[in-house]
């Protein structure tokens, strides 16, 4: 679409900015990269996301799309035309939105648990964040994605995981591929999309910033920082 | 279309379960509605048709279950068009969404942080409550609706919250009214509504159901 301004206020390591970086590369929109520091957020970021002064955030036009489920709902529906994200069926729609927010609400709290806890809070969560992965396993099921035979919003919300296992692993200790080969073969079989491989970032980069996280505000404190790193 | 299509699965007091009520209302779906024993016991097909959560509302539309209350009142739109609960154009429908995830996450958790405690916390919780209730104010701005002209998808989400805030006004000694005004105005407008006085359970009953909640927290 000539004449289209699209930008997107990101942060590398974000998890919820790789997502919108897959939807635009799997719609193939053109935009602009703006990576935040959130030790010092833009006053662009400010201005766009005055509630939760969070990204990542969407500026389409000059008009701000926020929380990156919706942004990812958003582009669907704006770049319609190639690759949908969405299915079809009312129904089918339903359970991935489902599904979608599932992994919102319950992956990332035991994920975060993982690294920026230790000893038995740590094993607690790591054998929360297992569990739920054996129930996202569940729904995927014999499906080459969660979408089915397409790449969908499911695949999408929960990709960026995978550029996270290195770190988990290295911190909890414990390998996820032995517990949940399934997901982890699913996780490889998305890599294979050019939209996915380009917009996770590296593991080892991921790592990297969670070791620096600790080291900045010591373990104990940081599951309070967290927050504001949206990490 | 016949009335055993379309089944929610209930629990009076939820203000989750009326949001999709008011959908129906607004959209004229005939449905069955079937009260779940939420602390006696829930129903095989409670349980089968929400594995994850374990929670009403449920709706099964031809025997097909929905879960998640905004998802649920999404998929009415979709299924049911008229009259639009959604706003038409995408940037707008983002907005909108944008506001439901930020009453999902905060505006009943906020309210049971009053109720839930006393003293300080309690203070620190009807802080909070007041500063979320600004925020919506200002998503709302001079409008009637958070839809605009029309009552629409945000309205439904948030108005059976407000179900709760006599409960809140009782055991917080406050007035939302005096706080937030604009809000409050809202507030009465949307209870104008059809769809939602007929939905709604009266606010007494609820301060009863919150006291009872609070007896068994051993708060009272």
């Amino acid at each position: 679409m000539a004449g289209e301004e699209v930008i997107l206020l990101s942060v590398y390591p974000s998890m919820f900015s790789m997502r919108v970086r897959i939807a635009l590369a799997e719609k193939g929109v053109k935009y602009e990269l703006k990576e935040e520091d959130l030790t010092n957020k833009s006053l662009l970021l400010l201005e766009m996301n005055p509630v939760h002064k969070k990204v990542p955030v969407l500026i389409h036009n000059g008009k701000p799309i926020l929380e990156s489920l919706i942004i990812v709902q958003y582009i669907d529906e704006v770049w319609h035309d190639k690759n949908p994200l969405e299915p079809s069926d009312p129904y089918e729609r339903a359970q991935a939105r489902f599904w979608a927010d599932f992994i919102d609400k319950k992956v990332f709290d035991p994920a975060r648990g993982i690294w920026a806890t230790k000893g038995e809070e740590q094993e607690a969560a790591k054998k929360e964040f297992i569990e739920i992965l054996k129930i996202l396993e569940g729904e995927l099921g014999e499906k080459p994605y969660f979408g089915g035979e397409t790449f969908g919003l499911v695949d999408v919300a929960l990709i960026p995981l995978y550029s996270w296992f290195y770190a988990f692993e290295t911190c909890g200790n414990f390998k996820i591929e032995s517990q949940c080969p399934k997901l982890v073969a699913w996780a490889k079989f998305c890599m294979q999309r050019e939209s996915v491989s380009q917009s996770l970032s590296d593991p080892h980069s991921v790592y990297d910033t969670v070791l620096f996280l600790k080291k900045m505000f010591g373990i104990e404190s940081i599951t309070t920082q967290c927050s504001i790193f949206l990490l | 279309m016949a009335k055993e299509d379309v089944l929610l699965l209930d629990f009076w007091v939820s203000p989750f379960c009326s949001r999709v009520k008011i959908a129906l209302a607004e959209k004229g779906v005939a449905y069955q509605q079937r009260g779940e024993d939420i602390f006696g016991g829930k129903s095989e097909l409670l349980l089968k048709s929400n594995p994850i959560y374990q929670k009403v509302p449920v709706l099964l539309h031809d025997g097909k279950p929905m879960c998640e209350s905004t998802n649920i009142v999404q998929y009415i739109d979709e299924t049911w068009p008229s009259p639009p609960l959604l706003p038409s154009s995408a940037y707008d429908r983002a907005r909108a969404r944008f506001w439901a995830d930020f009453i999902d996450k905060k505006l009943f958790d906020a309210g049971g942080n009053i109720w839930k405690t006393k003293g300080e916390d309690q203070a620190a919780a009807k802080k909070e409550l007041i500063q979320i209730l600004k925020y919506l104010e200002g998503g709302l701005g001079d409008k009637d609706y958070f839809g605009g002209d029309s009552f629409g998808f945000v309205d439904i989400i948030a108005i059976p919250l407000t179900n709760w805030f006599f409960a809140y006004e009782k055991f917080g000694n406050f007035k939302v009214e005096e706080e937030c005004p604009k809000f409050a105005a809202w507030t009465k407008r949307c209870l104008g509504r059809e769809s939602v006085a007929k939905t709604l359970p009266d606010p007494q009953q609820v301060v009863e159901f919150v006291s009872m909640m609070r007896k068994m927290h051993g708060i009272e």
